[in-house]
């Protein structure tokens, strides 16, 4: 087994150095996947990148890879009877996860539909009303659903995306290859990619970061909602969670019997979206009926 | 010892590069305004990449609810074409029809093109070219066997590597004026014979396997997609016979063309099957799973920029499955190339954009964008088509001298 792994590095290194030889270009070309590195190495990629993030911005950007909390897993509930379709959370998230400001990314996706229709290519996506919420219609915001079977997961070639140990689905920004079969694999239209450099405003950037979650992305990679990895982990709140002025937002871990989602699911019945599929997402829809 | 042994090799590789320069890069008029054609086709091709690497992928109309378009559509025909190439061989050595033994080596070559121009295509649409050495086994980190983008890159290089060995061992024993070993000869396609099929079978397994897609995610997609590779495959060779016939003088008889055309009526029949029945169980049980469909064939919403492409792709099939029927029209040569290229232009379209797109409209949300290739796209799709004519170009001349003994080494002259 150590025999292999040495030829293996060995293999690498001497690939490595050819096509760094042959191409010139930077050493992060070459920078190994995040799983596969050691706690040092991580230390180490971490240091290299917010030197290069202060070059690039010119601002100190701090890195981290807190790990996942053990005993937890993350799950998420949206109260459709009160959500008024305001999209605060969709721009709370864009700030909070240095989403690119043009061209527009937002990994939250607010859908209007008319009461009584829950057909989701029925829905409007280009809203645009000057007072919300608009009567006879309701609004249902669609996020990554964190899936326990996630289908864009399996169909990543090169291991660029798995599942954490608290159910939350990462990406290794420095490993994709941009092929995006992830985003065809995706019911929920959850993955988003960077078709140009994602602009970022020097004074707009969030500088508290997580290396799988909000730190600035590059062109040509995919990103996706990570309910904000960066604060869970810390014991925050995600974002969008924070700013709902209605309180529809509800999070919490799956695994403690007092938490704020084990309290929905013991109040409320909840459904989640193409259940059809078994992705099992980790992300619930309930109606608080009575509310309105 | 080593020394004089490598002076020998260095030799050999000397007089085989004169010799082969000489007969692949010599020709008449024809042949440099051919190339030079390919060249501004291939010089337009690079302008576009280089553009879309330095701007990204925002160059292309592609977007977040249309992840794949014009790049992937090429992908998937070419691998077919790839597949097909190889059903040449079946007739050749199973029922010993000798007229098309002689241009099975044709067939392998488009072959390794064909491959080779997907493996483009692939490069062209990845976001980030410069990882694409993480899909290398044990360098990078393949997702084996979980992903089927992994297979299928595996299945591809295989089957890449095994139609450079025939052909390479076809070549090398006549360079050497030697009759290639047959029982080697046959081991090796015997193999390639599966391999074809599987390489297009994992490469529909590709769409097919994502659920999100109801588009793709029909179980009909993998035999649908070898019966429609067995239209296209043989319609292109057909032309390119003739082609060569024409220009070069190389003599390819009658009846191994007429042969093909009519593989291309029963893989017609097939297809245009398949097509029907796939069109009924949507349209008869008319669940939300029908839309792309009705985006396709009809229209949704009033989008409808895919319609009168996708029947055209109809009416070009039936024609030239009609064509192909009948022995008479199927054996005026006419009649016959009007056939091909409506086979051609009609599976392009029917398993590229007409495959492709409709996946993601509606998008998986229900949002409605309607995509059609940008400029840049349609620059670098010419480019890499333009590199696959002139490799294909290059490699049939070279196969041409060793046949008529042009290029011979000198010993064996």
């Amino acid at each position: 087994m150590n025999d292999k792994m040495s030829r293996r590095d060995f293999l690498k290194s001497v690939l490595g150095a050819s096509i760094y030889f042959l191409t010139g270009c930077s050493k992060e070309l070459f920078q190994k996947r995040f799983q596969e590195m050691s706690p040092e190495e991580i230390k180490q990629m971490l240091k290299q990148l917010q030197a290069e993030y202060r070059k690039k911005y010119g601002i100190n950007i701090n890195v981290k890879a807190t790990p996942a909390i053990k005993g937890v897993i993350f799950g998420y509930a949206l109260d459709l009877s009160k959500c008024i379709g305001c999209r605060r959370c969709v721009y709370a998230c864009v700030s909070e996860n240095n989403l690119s400001r043009n061209v527009q990314i937002h990994w939250i996706r607010v859908l209007k539909l008319k009461k009584g229709v829950f057909n989701l290519e029925k829905s409007e996506h280009y809203y645009n009303p000057k007072i919300v919420p608009e009567t006879g219609y309701f609004y249902i915001p669609v996020q990554c659903q964190q899936c326990e079977n996630p289908p864009c997961v399996k169909v990543c070639p090169v291991k660029a995306t798995w599942k954490e140990p608290d159910g939350v689905i990462v990406i290794d920004y420095n490993w994709c290859s941009g092929c995006r079969i992830c985003m065809a694999a995706c019911p929920y239209r959850a993955r988003k990619f960077n078709w140009r450099e994602p602009l970022l405003l020097k004074d707009q950037i969030n500088t508290e970061t997580h290396y799988l979650g909000n730190r600035p992305r590059m062109k040509g990679v995919v990103e996706k909602c990570t309910f904000c990895i960066q604060r869970t982990r810390q014991g925050l709140y995600p974002a969008c969670v924070e700013v709902c002025p209605v309180g529809a937002r509800k999070f919490g871990n799956l695994l403690d019997p007092r938490s704020e989602i084990r309290y929905i699911f013991d109040n409320f019945r909840v459904f989640r979206l193409k259940e059809n599929l078994n992705t099992n997402g980790k992300f619930y829809y309930y109606f608080s009926l009575g509310w309105r | 010892m080593l020394i004089k042994k490598i002076k020998i090799i260095l030799k050999e590789f000397q007089y085989f590069g004169v010799g082969l320069f000489k007969v692949v890069f010599k020709g008449k008029k024809f042949f440099y305004i051919w190339m030079s054609f390919l060249s501004i086709m291939i010089f337009i091709g690079i302008i576009g990449y280089i553009y879309q690497l330095k701007e990204g992928l925002v160059v292309t109309n592609m977007r977040e609810q249309v992840s794949w378009g014009l790049y992937i559509s090429n992908f998937t025909f070419l691998v077919g074409i790839a597949a097909a190439a190889v059903l040449l061989v079946i007739p050749a050595y199973f029922y010993h029809f000798n007229p098309i033994k002689k241009i099975v080596a044709f067939g392998e070559l488009l072959a390794i093109v064909a491959v080779i121009m997907a493996g483009m295509f692939i490069v062209v649409n990845a976001g980030r070219p410069d990882r694409l050495w993480h899909f290398i086994p044990l360098i990078g980190s393949l997702n084996f066997p979980s992903s089927i983008l992994a297979w299928d890159m595996l299945i591809l290089n295989g089957y890449l590597f095994i139609n450079i060995l025939i052909t390479t061992y076809i070549g090398c024993s006549t360079y050497y004026g030697k009759e290639p070993n047959k029982r080697i000869v046959i081991f090796l396609i015997l193999i390639s014979i599966p391999w074809a099929v599987a390489v297009h079978t994992v490469t529909a397994f590709v769409f097919n396997g994502l659920t999100a897609r109801e588009f793709w995610n029909v179980s009909i997609l993998a035999p649908k997609f070898l019966a429609s590779a067995f239209c296209s495959g043989p319609a292109l060779m057909i032309i390119i016979f003739q082609i060569l016939r024409k220009v070069m003088n190389f003599e390819i008889q009658n009846r191994a063309i007429f042969k093909l055309a009519e593989i291309i009526a029963y893989a017609m029949a097939i297809n245009l099957f398949l097509m029907f029945s796939e069109i009924y169980k949507e349209y008869y049980s008319a669940t939300l799973h029908l839309s792309s469909m009705k985006y396709l064939y009809e229209g949704l919403n009033g989008h409808n920029s895919l319609v009168l492409w996708i029947w055209i792709a109809i009416f070009f099939n039936i024609i030239s499955f009609i064509l192909f029927l009948i022995p008479k029209t199927r054996k005026n040569f006419f009649t016959l190339n009007i056939g091909c290229v409506m086979v051609f232009i009609g599976i392009w379209i029917e398993k590229g954009i007409g495959f492709i797109v409709p996946g993601f409209i509606p998008d998986s949300l229900g949002e409605i964008y309607e995509y059609i290739p940008s400029i840049n796209e349609i620059m670098v799709s010419i480019g890499i088509w333009g590199i696959g004519a002139m490799i294909y170009t290059l490699f049939v001349r070279a196969v041409i001298a060793l046949d008529t003994g042009k290029l011979r080494h000198p010993y064996y002259q």
